[in-house]
């Protein structure tokens, strides 16, 4: 068959495909970036993707280097950190930057957006409880601005806060003086990034990838 | 226009007062060319009379003193400007006084209609109508305010994220529609006898020139419709850039429209000479872009003129491209949209909405000259009807540009992430309207070479008009039958522009573990190197290195402060969303202190209150009058721009001696705000800028904050201690959270001014505020940052 030529003689590749909904091209050239990164080894560690240089000034690098290793973004509902994924893995966690299909149903785009939503969740959420409490979300603001050299660990802190006070805002609207607002728990973030459009926009050009061009 | 006659019309019947005033202006217009024709016999006779009493012919009879007398002549030209700018803004007002009317036709048909009464009245009243769509006053004067007023507040995000295919639209878009225009045009007059004369070149030349998107009529018309952010800045876009290549084929065609047969040569240096005038142009706009942010630097001292810099570099910028023949839009887009950033990092906030103010009256009066002045060429202008060509041209329009951008999506939907649907495709296509810049530019034809001038030009009228009125109307009910996507009228959240952030890093993240180079590699590099190198050079003092999302988190407070003090202060906070939350609710529970401490403010007695009240206005009124005396060319202190560097060296002082102060485990932890933060500077400019000035703070005059926390700091001030003896209570524990404890109804009004805290928590700043004080005169009678 001519769709088993394109395979290059791996045919887990097709079960790959499916599972993540990567072309044959593209999962192809991922491969070969995954072996680059693990110097040929079979599977990832967080020193693998230490080593990449442009990595290094991105300010909220340790957490996505997380992602990678955060089981709860496996779809396997499991929970908890690994210390070494193979390609399967890898390429799970990067297909949720894939573009969404063009023409999808209003309930698949709802999909989209939960998948994705739900991975910057998991990012978020570090001590998987399910919800993003008041410190974690400070931590959050905290990594964004730590590479700007001026920090205030004060203005930090009060724009979590207030950021936290509008999404309780959001949320909750009505509370008693007394009651406590525990975290952002899921449904809580979906509705507070309900007008971001996060299906537009994370995403990831996998269209036109050369493995010439793939930097050390 | 007042309606002085006696008649009481209850106010409501607006519809009175705009017919009046058009009745006023249509009369003072047809008095215009009379009294021109009466003032230059009043001229010569005056004139004539002087000669002869000079040369003293003694036979003629002595006039008495002229005690009042009419000199029209002298003030002519401006008088007759001011006129027809007065007419514009008058139309302008009367329009929106009679909803109905402006919610069926939009603004630039009715200006259109109004320009063809103006002209058919000079017409009838005998006088040459005057050639006010000079080609020179359109591009020189007419026409800079509108761009410049766009590239200024052009998106520069979405822009540059759909800058491939605005691009594509733009250029190859526009060759299309001129070069199928203009080729069927020359198949169809060849076979009309009439027109066999007309060759290629020709036809090519009114191609192009019919074929550009129009910017003045795109603002105009898509203004009204409220479209998506995304279409609208495809079209808008698409118009802007489409200059450069109208630019290149008119001046090609032009050239060699009388010189002979175009060779390839001469083609492969019109592609050269396209890239020339679009770089061109917006290199020359860089430049003036980046001297104007390094000049804004400066301005700290002369407040005063910093919106003119921002005029003149912009308009220079335009006239340099425009003596080059390059791109004259593209290089005002340029310059406007490179300054920017830098320039309003510098620049007061009070120069700010002067900018803002001025560009949009500028544009807005542009813009409706520009139609009046359509409307009044109509009827002037030499006229060759000929149906065929005309309607030809107007059918080829519509096709030529559907045809296009159908052709062209299909190609760009291969590359884009979030495809153009057919509903985008057909709002897009609709949405290509022709206007002013095609007639100026038929006008500057010149007659000897194109003896078919006067047929062009009404062509081109009649395209204009044709897209104008008709899909101008018809574009909004369409929107809404369509169901297209309307503009997200949401207020920019917090957490939205948090998300923003950590998405860009992470798919810039994503990107660099795939290996892959993409956009979001190019834009992190960029805005490294903009950090690192150019906003040392461009931006004055500290500001430079603050990070975005906490200048968005300080406009932000700084809007809901104002917001509060203008509801009346502290009753009730205008929140995005009203809501009872407040900080309080969120913070971790904490277990109850080890030392016996009540936790909660104490409520201050009424009779405590006022006292305290009493106490700051007083104060207040002494710091006023300390205040020097005015100066035409001083603005008031504004306590932010003067000595934000000492503000910063003395703020980590203050934070190093309280530090030092919980050491010593001291019970007055009122954590202190620093003194004179930039939030709090900002947000008391905007309340009353004349009471604070940052020089004062350091003297015994009280300012709104607490300096310091401990007693024995040598800053804090007698008033104070009014405070802490109320607040010995409290006190904060382990960590230093810089939060505090509220009070049960949150914001309890003004009762806790001095409340310092760091946070920059709105609530707690708009406390402070919520007392304007004995006499707040409002500089800022509306939020200027809208």
């Amino acid at each position: 068959m001519g769709a088993l030529q394109s395979l290059h003689g791996r045919p887990e590749y097709l079960d790959l495909a499916e599972k993540t909904g990567f072309s044959f091209e593209q999962i192809r050239v991922l491969h070969e970036r995954f072996k680059q990164l693990s110097h040929n080894e079979e599977t990832l560690r967080r020193s693998h993707f230490n080593e990449i240089p442009d990595l290094a000034c991105n300010p909220i690098r340790a957490q996505i280097i997380e992602a990678f290793f955060d089981r709860r973004n496996y779809h396997q509902n499991g929970e908890g950190t690994v210390e070494e994924i193979g390609f399967e893995e890898f390429l799970v966690v990067m297909s949720h930057f894939r573009p969404p299909s063009l023409h999808m149903t209003e309930e698949q785009r709802e999909n989209v957006r939960r998948e994705k939503l739900r991975f910057v969740f998991n990012m978020h959420d570090t001590d998987n409880d399910g919800t993003i409490t008041l410190e974690e979300y400070r931590h959050v603001v905290e990594e964004l601005l730590s590479r700007s050299g001026a920090l205030e660990k004060e203005t930090a802190k009060s724009i979590a806060d207030a950021a936290m006070l509008e999404v309780a805002s959001i949320s909750m609207g009505h509370m008693e003086p007394d009651e406590f607002y525990e975290g952002i728990t899921f449904e809580h973030f979906l509705k507070l990034l309900d007008g971001f459009e996060i299906e537009s926009r994370m995403n990831i050009r996998f269209l036109n990838m050369d493995t010439s061009t793939l930097c050390k | 226009m007042p309606s002085r006659s006696g008649s009481q019309r209850p106010p409501g019947s607006g519809r009175s007062s705009p017919e009046r005033g058009l009745l006023l202006l249509l009369l003072l217009l047809v008095l215009l060319p009379l009294g021109d024709a009466s003032s230059a016999g009043v001229g010569h006779q005056e004139h004539a009379g002087n000669h002869t009493a000079a040369n003293g012919r003694h036979n003629f009879t002595k006039k008495p003193f002229p005690v009042l007398s009419l000199d029209y002549h002298h003030i002519q030209t401006p008088f007759e400007i001011s006129l027809w700018v007065l007419l514009a803004s008058l139309m302008k007002l009367g329009f929106h006084l009679i909803p109905r009317l402006s919610n069926i036709v939009p603004e630039s048909c009715l200006l259109i209609v109004v320009g063809l009464l103006v002209g058919g009245l000079i017409k009838l009243a005998g006088e040459k109508v005057p050639p006010v769509l000079d080609s020179r006053l359109f591009f020189l004067c007419l026409l800079p305010p509108i761009i410049l007023d766009a590239g200024y507040f052009l998106p520069i995000r979405p822009f540059m994220e759909n800058i491939g295919t605005i691009l594509m639209f733009a250029v190859v878009g526009t060759l299309w529609n001129a070069f199928f225009i203009g080729g069927i045009l020359y198949a169809v007059c060849q076979s009309q006898p009439d027109l066999n004369k007309l060759s290629l070149l020709p036809c090519l030349l009114f191609g192009s020139i019919v074929s550009a998107v129009d910017p003045v009529a795109v603002l105009a018309v898509f203004e009204e419709i409220h479209i998506n952010e995304l279409l609208h800045i495809l079209v808008f876009g698409e118009s802007l850039l489409n200059d450069a290549v109208t630019v290149v084929l008119y001046h090609l065609f032009d050239e060699y429209s009388a010189a002979g047969p175009v060779t390839v040569l001469d083609a492969f240096l019109g592609v050269i000479s396209f890239l020339v005038v679009a770089l061109g142009g917006v290199l020359v706009g860089a430049i003036y872009g980046f001297l104007s942010a390094f000049t804004s630097r400066f301005t700290s001292h002369t407040r005063v003129i910093e919106p003119l810099f921002v005029f003149v570099y912009s308009y220079m910028a335009y006239l340099s491209a425009e003596m080059f023949h390059l791109s004259g839009i593209m290089a005002l887009i340029s310059c406007g949209a490179v300054m920017r950033p830098y320039v309003e990092a510098n620049i007061s906030h009070k120069s700010h909405t002067t900018i803002k103010y001025f560009l949009k009256m500028w544009s807005s009066v542009s813009e409706t000259l520009i139609f009046i002045f359509l409307g009044v060429a109509t009827v002037d202008g030499p006229h060759s009807w000929n149906w065929i060509f005309v309607t030809v041209t107007v059918i080829l329009c519509l096709v030529a540009r559907v045809i296009g951008v159908i052709g062209l999506t299909y190609i760009i939907n291969n590359f884009r992430i979030v495809k153009l649907t057919t509903k985008d495709q057909f709002i897009i296509a609709y949405g290509g309207l022709r206007g002013a810049i095609a007639f100026s530019l038929g006008f500057l034809l010149d007659d000897g070479r194109f003896p078919m001038r006067e047929m062009f030009l009404t062509a081109i009228i009649t395209v204009i008009f044709f897209t104008v009125f008709v899909q101008g109307m018809t574009i909004k009910p369409l929107v809404e039958l369509l169901a297209v996507k309307k503009k997200q009228e949401a207020k920019r959240t917090i957490n939205e522009e948090i998300h923003t952030q950590f998405l860009d890093h992470l798919l810039t993240g994503i990107e660099d573990i795939c290996g892959h180079y993409g956009h979001h590699h190019w834009k992190d590099k960029l805005n490294r190197f903009n950090k690192k190198y150019v906003k040392k050079c461009l931006i004055v003092g500290e500001r430079s290195k603050e990070p975005q999302l906490i200048a968005f988190y300080h406009k932000m407070e700084m809007k809901q402060a104002i917001e509060l003090v203008e509801s009346g202060g502290g009753v009730k906070m205008p929140s995005a969303v009203p809501s009872t939350v407040s900080m309080q609710n969120i913070q971790p529970k904490k277990p109850p202190p080890a030392k016996s401490a009540e936790r909660s403010l104490p409520q201050l007695p009424k009779g405590r209150e006022e006292e305290i009240r009493k106490i700051l206005r007083s104060n207040l009124q002494k710091t006023r009058q300390r205040l020097r005396s005015y100066n035409r060319h001083t603005l008031v202190v504004d306590p932010y721009e003067d000595g934000f560097g000492d503000l910063l060296i003395k703020k980590q002082k203050m934070i190093e001696l309280e530090k030092k102060i919980k050491e010593m485990n001291n019970y007055l932890t009122v954590p202190a705000a620093p003194p004179d933060s930039p939030t709090m500077c900002r947000a008391r400019l905007a309340s009353d800028p004349q009471a604070y000035s940052v020089k004062q703070s350091s003297d015994s005059v009280p300012t709104i904050q607490v300096d310091l926390a401990s007693p024995q700091s040598p800053d804090s001030v007698n008033v104070m201690d009014e405070f802490r003896r109320a607040k010995q209570q409290q006190e904060e524990e382990e960590e230093y959270q810089g939060l505090m404890m509220k009070p049960p109804q949150g914001p309890s009004g003004p009762n806790k001014p001095g409340e310092a805290d760091t946070t920059r928590d709105p609530q707690k700043l708009t406390r402070c505020l919520s007392d304007p004080g004995p006499s707040a005169d409002e500089d800022e009678d509306e939020p200027f940052l809208s």
